[in-house]
């Protein structure tokens, strides 16, 4: 790239007030949402509510009138706070990724609103709140306002069993995976939906392919959650977590040759159903103006960009679970969490091991957040017909050969269980040298074209 | 949950499943009418969670909601039906003896009902319903009509390949 | 705790209207989406009996009943395609060759 002589644009200075609020926004709002999450969620479990009813307001839980009135209340207060969640953290995103894409682009980015830019998705969402809700003339009403709530449903409802740390998740259900898969096939008839309510031609298009991606993708991604179910023996979040531990090695990308493979076919079908690129077909810009969403606008588009970069943190937490040992802290057995806890209001020691373990669990998804934000900056669109065919004619063999070997797997550790830490070890080792490798073979292409790696003027 | 709230969520459910189910007889257009399928499915799914059937409840969301209702779509968006091919039904006077009917058949079903008398729920274990419990009957008991389900399955995929391609 | 009664009598209602669409409803499309209409109404039947018992046979029926529907829908959905391809119409009486 010939480097052009750029004139540096005249910088005025932050103001100091926009300044403080932004970075007071940038630490309080993810720390606040985190400490909310980590308090609220294991508090408002039926077991300690039925307890803060006889401890505190005297009743006997059991045939007390207003229990019921408490449930709810504590359900609303939760699905107040995940909701919250997955909007400000979709947000802030949006920011994120923008700031990245700039870098990799040689660009500058979102720079004006506050520090970084950091206010700027908080001016895009008060912006899209206050346009105008246009509704296309020959549009069908009701199902064109109907459409971003299907997507907004299915998107939403997966905070019900995600989990965030040891006992931070809303319900540990014992169908927890199967919930997941099920609920966002809601999203699929909300897009399908808003592609034909629109009546636009490109609409309709990206409606019908991104509905023929989601649905092919599907099935690869349904057979690699398959086979971590099959080695937990559980369909439960919680259940596939306790079954890992914390080093890598016990994890389950690394425990069978399978799973590794599986893992990236599993994280490639999420991208596909989840639209990012290099699977955006749906939205590409250049040949459908933006797929399903063109006719949208104000806070409806908001809904549809809400789930896009909210979908980022729920596919990668679903990867970390099944795949990267969730919140298992290294060397902290199972059995401590449950010892520490007791009967009654937890202690000290509890609440912070519940943290350390909301803490891992957080950095590992927000690494995977990270890899799919790099992806979508570094790679091509690819075509529909490659779409299908990489899903049909590779994907979907490939996943139903992996699945075949973990049962094979599964007999022959229960025969040698040594077996199992070996190829965790082995595959661990040969991961970390294959990333190194990685890094070495990117520094020398950058110093090959004369460039030099810069982290300076971030 | 307490029997209040069982009965609160119950009703949550059913009224507008039977809202929904309505409105896929009463629209003229087949989108409406999928959308209002879909919307009952989805209540549908709530009630068998009331009847703690948690793997039932959510494989009707996976294949109702999720499959069945997107071939749907697929197959009306395509067609690109008009107008005066979708708004077709019987005449009016026959339409009303096809309502007297089925109010009839909902009569008798009624009666029958009501000679059984209100029947109450039996308490359930733990593992009423799970994937587990409900895995082993499907492999134990009913072995060979889930293997039978699975031919079906493969013989309806080639059948819908044969019949919609148009050259193979 | 809900009686059993009224799962049953859900499911009759919903059976009604599932047959209400069957017989009146000249659509293809709208005829078929009332016939899983009905299927459905049996499934909550099953269930709501299994949940009496307190036995799980009616959940692998239903089970059964799902995968049924599945592939019914996707056979009758193709029928219903090579029918609009070939007739152009997607009326139920215009459909009768065989009978003429």
């Amino acid at each position: 790239m010939s480097a052009l002589p750029t004139p540096a644009p005249a910088r005025t200075k932050t103001p100091r007030l926009a300044a403080i609020v932004s970075v007071t926004a940038a630490i309080a709002l993810p720390l606040g949402l985190f400490c909310v999450i980590l308090f609220a969620t294991p508090l408002l479990q039926p077991a300690l509510l039925d307890g803060f009813i006889r401890e505190r307001l005297h009743r006997d839980p059991a045939t007390w009138y207003w229990r019921d009135g408490v449930y709810t209340v504590a359900l609303l207060v939760l699905a107040f706070v995940f909701a919250n969640f997955a909007a400000i953290f979709s947000g802030i995103l949006s920011w994120w990724e923008r700031r990245v894409a700039g870098r990799i682009q040689s660009r500058i980015g979102p720079n004006r609103a506050g520090v970084g830019g950091f206010l700027v998705w908080i001016a895009d969402a008060v912006k899209l709140i206050l346009k105008e809700d246009l509704v296309p003339a020959e549009a069908d009403q009701m199902l064109f306002r109907a459409a971003p709530y299907f997507v907004m449903v299915g998107f939403i409802l997966t905070f019900v069993v995600l989990p965030f740390g040891e006992s931070i998740a809303v319900s540990d259900m014992n169908v927890g995976l199967f919930f997941i898969t099920s609920i966002t096939a809601l999203v699929v008839v909300g897009i399908l939906l808003s592609g034909w309510s629109s009546n636009s031609k490109w609409a309709l298009f990206g409606g019908m392919r991104s509905a023929a991606q989601v649905v092919s993708y599907e099935i690869p991604a349904g057979l690699a959650i398959m086979v971590p179910v099959l080695m937990a023996g559980t369909l439960s979040m919680q259940g596939i977590i306790r079954a890992q531990g914390g080093l890598p090695w016990q994890w389950f990308i690394f425990r069978n040759p399978a799973a590794f493979a599986l893992f990236f076919i599993f994280f490639t079908s999420q991208l596909a159903e989840a639209n990012r690129t290099p699977f955006d077909l749906p939205e590409a810009e250049s040949e459908l103006v933006a797929g399903y969403l063109s006719e949208y606008s104000g806070f409806r588009f908001a809904l549809f960009f809400l789930v896009e970069w909210g979908n980022l943190w729920t596919m990668s937490a679903i990867a970390v679970t099944i795949f990267l040992g969730g919140w298992q802290i290294p060397f902290v057995p199972n059995e401590l969490y449950a010892q520490l806890k007791g009967t009654g209001f937890p202690p000290l020691a509890w609440w912070g091991l519940e943290a350390a373990s909301m803490l891992v669990f957080a950095a590992k998804t927000m690494v995977l957040v990270n890899v799919v934000v790099w992806l979508r900056w570094t790679l091509p669109r690819i075509r529909v017909d490659q779409m299908m065919s990489l899903c049909w004619k590779y994907l979907v063999p490939v996943s139903f050969a992996c699945f075949l070997f973990t049962l094979l797997w599964q007999i022959a550790v229960a025969a040698v269980p040594a077996l199992e830490t070996a190829m965790g070890v082995g595959l661990t080792a040969v991961s970390v040298v294959l990333a190194v490798l990685f890094a070495r073979q990117t520094h020398r292409n950058i110093t090959a074209i004369g460039d030099r790696v810069d982290l300076s003027n971030w | 949950m307490g029997d209040r709230a069982e009965m609160a969520v119950f009703w949550i459910f059913t009224v507008p499943l039977i809202a929904a189910s309505l409105g896929v007889v009463v629209t003229k257009n087949p989108i409406t009418a999928a959308m209002s399928l879909v919307g009952a499915f989805f209540c549908l799914a709530g009630i068998y969670v009331l009847l703690t059937a948690h793997l039932v409840a959510f494989l009707q969301i996976l294949v109702y909601a999720g499959a069945i209702m997107v071939l749907f779509l697929f197959v009306i968006m395509l067609l690109a039906l008009q107008e005066e091919i979708l708004g077709v039904s019987r005449i009016k006077v026959m339409q009303g003896f096809g309502a007297l009917g089925c109010v009839g058949v909902f009569a008798v079903i009624y009666r029958a009902i009501l000679a059984t008398g209100p029947r109450m729920m039996p308490q359930v274990g733990e593992d009423y319903g799970t994937v587990k419990a409900v895995g082993r009957i499907l492999f134990t008991q009913y072995l060979l009509p889930f293997e039978a389900t699975s031919l079906l399955l493969l013989v309806a995929i080639v059948g819908a390949v044969v019949v919609a391609k148009q050259r193979i | 705790m809900v009686p059993s009664s009224y799962y049953l009598a859900l499911a009759a209602i919903l059976f009604s209207i599932g047959l209400f669409g069957v017989v009146s409803k000249r659509n293809i499309l709208i005829v078929f989406m009332c016939i899983e209409l009905m299927l459905n109404a049996a499934n909550l039947t099953f269930l709501a009996f299994a949940r009496q018992s307190g036995n799980m046979a009616g959940h692998a029926i239903a089970f059964f009943v799902i995968a049924v529907a599945a592939a019914e829908a996707a056979v009758g959905l193709a029928i219903v395609i090579a029918i609009y391809r070939t007739r152009g119409t997607l009326h139920m009486d215009e459909v009768r060759v065989l009978r003429d």
